[in-house]
Formats: C-alpha cells, structure tokens, sequence
C-alpha cells in the first residue's frame, strides 16, 4: 500500500495516453454492465406468480387452445393440491393497440387463495370488487399511467372475445380499486394487469363458454411439485384437451426462451468488446513498460527486487482496469432505470454487475502480465544502458 | 502539395511495420465495431425481410374487425360465403373465387438447438392454396391431402423444429398428422409454419369457423372496391388490408426494437474504438516527431503533414471496417435463427448481410478513422519543428 502514491504517478505518467485507454475500458464496462443486466433479466424471468409452490397447467399441443374449466374440480382433489384456479388470455388494449393491458379474468376467491397474501389490496376496495359484478382492481402503475381513478368506468378492446349481446370486443369495467405486488420484484411484471371477474366474462361472451385458458395451481409441498404435476396430466392422459403442468418458473423460463438465445447473441457483443479491448489496453502497458526502461533499472538498482517490480506493474495494471470498471459499472447501473422503461415487463437486478468486477480483475493480469514479466527480466547493466 | 502528401503517405506507411502492434489496435478495435453492427443489422434486415417482405399488393387477408391478428380472429361460414362473392376477387377457369379460408392456431414442437416447446403456426388452408400462393413450391416429400391428417412444413420451420422431415408423424390434440412434404415459399413468414387442410384442422380443433380469408384480386386496383364493398356490407364486421400493410404492422415493434439495440451498442463501441484509435495515432505522431519536424525542417507544408496522419489513421479504419464486415458476413450471412414474432408464433428468419449493410459498416468505420486521427494530425502539424528537433 506504501508503494500507492508510486503507482499512482506511473500510471499518470502520460496523461493523454492513460485517460484515452480509461476511457475505452470504461465503455468497455458499462456494456458489459447494461447487457449482463439484460441477460440476467432474461435467464431469471419473473413471471408475475411468486414461489416453488406455484404450478401451471395448460394445453399439452398449445398454448392457444383452451380447457374445460371443469377440469378445476379434479385437479382440485389430486392429493397435495391446495388451491386450483382459472385464468383466461383477454388480449386486452385500452384506446388504441400499443396500449397493451394484461387483463384477467379470475374467480375471486380461488385466485386469491392460490396467490395468498401475494397482492396488498385495501380491504373496503376488496369488499367493493367482490360486490361490483363489472368491478376490476387496477395495478396502481397502470392507473396513474392512464389518468384512471377509482370509481372510473373504463372501456378495454379485446382482441379475441366478442360479447354475447351485441358482438362487440368492447368490454367496459368499472374500476373499484386498485392493488399491489406485495414483492416488489414482481411489481414490473404486473405493472399493466387488470383483474375482473370470470362469471361476468363467461356468461357475457358469445362464444368458448365454460372454456379456460389455463390452470394455476398452489401445493402444500413444493418438493412434491413435480410428483403433483405428473399425477395432474395423468387425470386428462387420453381426453381430447390433454394437459402440461409444469412449475411457474420453469412455464416462464420456457416463454422467455422462445424469444431465441438472447444469451449468445449479447455474449457475443461482448466478447467482440473484450477481444478489441485487450488488444487495447495491452498495448498501451506494454507501450509505457518500454519506455520506462531505465526508470525500472534504476528501481532494482535501488534494491527492489524483481517479484516487487513484477508486482509493482501488475498493480498499476490492475489500478487502470478496476478504476475503469468501477467508473463503467456506475455509469450502467445509473442507465438501469432507462432500459427498464424499454424493455417493459423484465426487472433488473443490480447484481448482475457484480461479476464485473471479477472479469476487471482477469482483464488486468491478462494484458498487465507480459509487461510484468518483461520488467521482472529487466538486467540492471541492459536497461541503464538502453540495450534492452 | 500533392506531390509532398504522397511522399509523406508511403513513408509513413513504410514506417507502420515497425508499429505494427499500436496500429492493430485501430484495425482491430473497429473491426469489432463493425462486425457487430452489420450482425445485429442483419438481424433486423431478415427479419423483415421475412415479414414485412411477406406477401403480394393484389393479395387481400380479411379478419374480424379489430382482431389485430388471424390467431385472434374469428369468421364464421357465412362470412366467408360472403366475401367469395364481393367484386374484385380472381376466379379460376370454373369462375371459383381465388379465396383460401384458413384456420391458424399454434401448436408445441420442440426447438431443435433447445429442446424446448416453441409455438409453431399450423395454418389450416383451402383448396385454392396453390392458386392463392403460386410461390409455394414442395422441395422435399408431396403435397398434403384434404380430409385426411397430413401437412406439410415450411423449410424454417424444418430446419429449426424437431421432427418435421417428411414420413414423421406429430401427435396433436389426441390424432396423428403425418408430415409428408417441406415447402419453400420465397423465404416469407409461411416458411416457419405448417400447412394442413383448413377443414382436418377445423374438425380436429372441434371449431366450425376460421381465422382469417386470404384472397387473390385481380388486380392491386382492385382493392379499394372490394375493401368497400366488404366494409360497407352491414352483415360483415372485418378488416381488410393488402397482405403487406398486415406483415408490416405484424414486424414493426420486433425490427423498431432490432435496429434501436444494434445502433445503440455500435454506437457505444464506436465510441470506445475512437479513443483506441486516438492513443494510436497520438503515440504515432510522438514516435515520429524527430521524422516530422525534419520533414517540416525541410519544407514540408504543415498541412500535407495534417493530411498525411489522417489518411494513414483513415486506412487503417478502412481495413479495419472491411475485416469486421467480411468476418460479419463470413460467419453470420445466411445463419438461421428464430424468434418469437408478432403473434405469440415462432418466426424463422436467416441473418441477411446485404451490400447496403456493408456499406453502412465501412462508412462508420471510415468516420471513426477521421475522429480519431484528427486531433492527433493537428498535433503533428502544428509540432514546434525547433523544439522537437532539440528535443532529440
């Protein structure tokens, strides 16, 4: 640590030179920062529904197909099932088609049962939903983005359910209230659902009546999970509606991978990134090793042995990268809040920063290394005479 | 001058071997740059070609009025009845209207690379297919038959989904469906699908009416009578679009998102080659000093000198955007990748690396080399040649 001033001045040695190689590796650091992020966000989806005691279940052939809703009773009474509930796609916009909601319709008390003390949602507004047959409970996100309020009436467009009395895809809602993700790294993935009631939405469409979308199941024993999912495809094994059921998570880490292998394609950026910037860096150490040849012999002249100066230059080396990952790790976790209104519906989590730091480290003894060497060899008599 | 620029050029770049390393750093740095901008480019660049490509101004597809997409959109028998009657259509030799009623809906097969369910469209079609879509062409196995459970793949759906070769049987919602052919169909959206006949398909899905009805106008003309016609009828509640205002709606979000993420990493990179190429040419112009303020010494003009330092950092550049769209264009042109499209559907699309997209590379390349040996060419220009020469 004694030696700290040293280094420091070495590596400000050339200021131009030093602040321009800075530069780059920060750039370097702060794509590394925002596509780790990103990657991370897609490797560890959130899917809305909280905890390894969540199951889905849907139609084995697609997604698109629908179930019959009596099949909620026989899931029910597979051993370990807690709670069974249904839930259908509304493909739901408000005004005009780049206005997505994710509107549900839920039967309240299983729903709520399934994803207990999941939702802070206030008790009167809870009572009034209950009441209120065209009654919805907004996510707060998405009422304060469309200037709703309680109390509201509001008409959402469904792209695919027509109404039994007139044919229309519009449906109108009265708002009742509005609630919350109890965890917030679930608030982004529910930040533009609507729920509303699924004997309003049955009764009112024109066609696929008693048909669900999917199942979403709570067992007593997650470690059960995968034992309860096989014994539930079994009850519909030869029906014409056979069904998938698979752990929540697993359900939107499958989704998320048909988007293709975002993965590759980010680490490759990256690696195109590191490869120049190796190059870069190496250069600029080597560079400044060479010239201060004499500088290095009048070091070991002095009695630095030549593990110090083999140190000496590491530590300079490392100093550079870890000043400029911190820098470009920073400046990533500020562009955070940005991508996320980009990318709507993933969350970010700041952790995925944090390997940064460890690829700083291999940066520095990659390109500090030759140089290091190339000092520690140094002869005293070569170097002070230039012949080195 | 001119004479002095090109003296001044070959000697310096008879020099560059002896800084060989300092040099690659440019070449290299924005080889990079380039490579990944003309990749994620060409990302964009398939992509729509797939989609927004997709699909003939004289050919019409109909859906339920504000259904946004066929998988959400519903018409019964009636509709379709009434729509093969409107004016405009073209008919066959028997004076049938060129109309095929489809079925879409999408169905789980396994990624080939993953192993995962992905939704691929299996797209029931009527018995005008061949007429509707004169590109469609079987390469591999035959033609599937109506009433019985047989279908056909597009080639991007066969090389990406598991078991799709002709003679494999998939198994759907509690029937085999043989799949007896692979179709091209000039690399459209219709690639990532499967075909099947629309009333198989409508009887296996216990649904009785279809999606969405593609017809043939007789002409692009045509099309805003019959649009009328169809709009005006107060039977009919659809929507009619030319099938390439709907593929282009379909892509847009999808290439919009693309074009903005592969910009935006260029830019940043480019940004970070500009300082590498800076250091260069700064550290060339310092090794050189003694060279320089000679030449200055004996009547070198200051900005043949300024020129010359540019032209080598801007050849450099050069080679440097040429290498990364070669190597883009090497590994990725042509490369197969699929992704989630528009409609909840597997879109198969290849990575085109066009000469536009080439171009673009080694125009950003070529502004990188001008930055970043600008301010070092200034440098070596305005050399005080008494100092640098004592210096020495």
């Amino acid at each position: 640590m004694k030696f700290f001033p040293l280094i420091w001045a070495t590596l400000w040695r050339k200021k131009t030179r030093t602040i321009f190689t800075l530069l780059s590796i920060v750039v370097a650091f702060l794509l590394f920062g925002v596509l780790e992020t990103i990657d991370y966000a897609f490797a560890h989806p959130s899917s809305g529904v909280t905890g390894a005691d969540k199951l889905i279940t849907t139609n084995k052939y697609s997604i698109t197909l629908l179930l019959p809703y009596s099949d909620a009773a026989e899931i029910h009474a597979v051993p370990g099932v807690a709670e069974v509930t249904w839930i259908t796609w509304f493909g739901a916009y408000y005004q005009e088609s780049k206005n997505f909601v994710f509107a549900l319709p839920i039967d309240t008390d299983s729903y709520f049962n399934v994803h207990k003390d999941e939702f802070i949602v206030p008790e009167n507004q809870m009572r009034a939903f209950r009441g209120t047959r065209t009654g919805a409970l907004v996510n707060s996100a998405l009422l304060k983005k469309h200037g709703w309020k309680v109390g509201d009436k509001v008409p959402l467009h469904s792209t695919i359910w027509t109404q039994k009395a007139d044919g229309s895809l519009d449906w109108t809602f009265d708002i009742v209230g509005t609630f919350d993700a109890r965890d917030p790294t679930q608030a982004s993935a529910q930040a533009q659902t609507v729920l509303f009631h699924y004997e309003m939405f049955d009764e009112g469409r024109s066609f696929g009546k008693g048909e669900v979308g999917w199942f979403e199941e709570r067992v007593t024993d997650p470690s059960k999970a995968a034992d309860i999912a096989a014994r539930i495809d079994a009850l519909f094994a030869n029906s014409p509606n056979e069904t998938k059921t698979q752990p929540a998570n697993d359900f939107a880490l499958s989704f998320i991978k048909q988007f293709g292998d975002i993965g590759f394609v980010l680490r490759a950026i990256l690696g195109a990134v590191f490869f120049a910037l190796l190059f870069l860096t190496g250069n600029t150490m080597m560079q400044s090793v060479r010239e201060r040849t004499p500088e290095l012999a009048v070091l070991k002249t002095l009695g630095f042995g030549d593990g110090q100066v083999l140190e000496l230059v590491l530590a300079e080396s490392l100093l550079l990268c870890a000043l400029a990952a911190v820098i470009g790790l920073a400046l990533s976790y500020a562009t955070l809040p940005v991508i996320k209104t980009a990318l709507q519906g993933i969350e970010l989590s700041p952790s995925a920063l944090l390997p940064g730091l460890g690829v700083a480290v291999a940066l520095a003894l990659v390109v500090g290394l030759p140089p290091a060497l190339r000092a520690m060899r140094l002869n005293i008599v070569d170097a002070l005479a230039d012949k080195h | 001058m001119l004479r002095q620029l090109t003296a001044l050029l070959s000697m310096s770049l008879q020099t560059l071997p002896q800084r060989l390393g300092s040099s690659s750093v440019i070449v290299i740095g924005i080889a990079g740059v380039v490579a990944v901008l003309v990749s994620v480019l060409a990302m964009g660049v398939g992509f729509r070609h797939t989609l927004a490509d997709a699909g003939r101004a004289d050919r019409v597809i109909i859906l339920r009025g504000g259904s946004d997409a066929e998988l959400n959109s519903n018409l019964t028998r009636n509709d379709v009845d009434t729509i093969a009657n409107a004016p405009g259509l073209a008919k066959d030799a028997a004076g049938k209207a060129l109309l095929s009623n489809e079925i879409v809906t999408v169905v789980n097969v396994p990624k080939i690379d993953t192993g995962t369910d992905a939704n691929v469209t299996l797209r029931g079609v009527g018995l005008k297919l061949t007429e509707v879509r004169p590109e469609l062409r079987i390469v591999s196995g035959r033609m599937f038959r109506p009433a019985v459970r047989e279908l056909i793949a597009g080639v991007g759906a066969a090389r990406q989904f598991r078991g799709l070769e002709p003679g494999n049987v998939l198994h759907m919602r509690n029937a085999d469906w043989t799949v007896t052919g692979v179709f091209e169909s000039n690399g459209d959206v219709h690639e990532s699908e499967l075909l099947a006949d629309a009333d198989t398909v409508g009887s296996s899905l216990e649904r009785t009416g279809y999606s969405s009805a593609i017809g043939l106008l007789t002409s692009a003309g045509a099309f805003p009578a019959f649009k009328d016609a169809l709009t005006t009828d107060p039977q009919l509640k659809v929507d009619v679009q030319p099938e390439p205002a709907y593929y282009a709606a379909q892509s847009k979000q999808l290439s919009k998102l693309i074009n903005v993420v592969g910009n935006t990493v260029a830019v940043i990179m480019a940004i970070g080659a500009m300082f590498g190429a800076l250091n260069t040419m700064y550290s060339a112009v310092a090794a050189r000093g003694l060279e320089i303020a000679t030449l200055r010494a004996i009547g070198f003009g200051a900005l043949p000198v300024l020129l010359s330092v540019m032209a080598e950092s801007l050849l450099l550049a050069l080679l440097g955007g040429v290498m990364g769209a070669s190597l883009a264009w090497l590994f990725f042109n042509g490369h197969s990748v699929s992704t989630l499209g528009g409609a909840f559907a597997q879109v198969v699309f290849k990575l085109t690396v066009t000469r536009a997209l080439i171009v673009t590379g080694v125009v950003w390349a070529c502004i990188i080399g001008v930055l970043g040996g600008f301010f070092p060419a200034l440098r070596a220009a305005r050399l005080p040649v008494a100092e640098a020469l004592r210096a020495a």
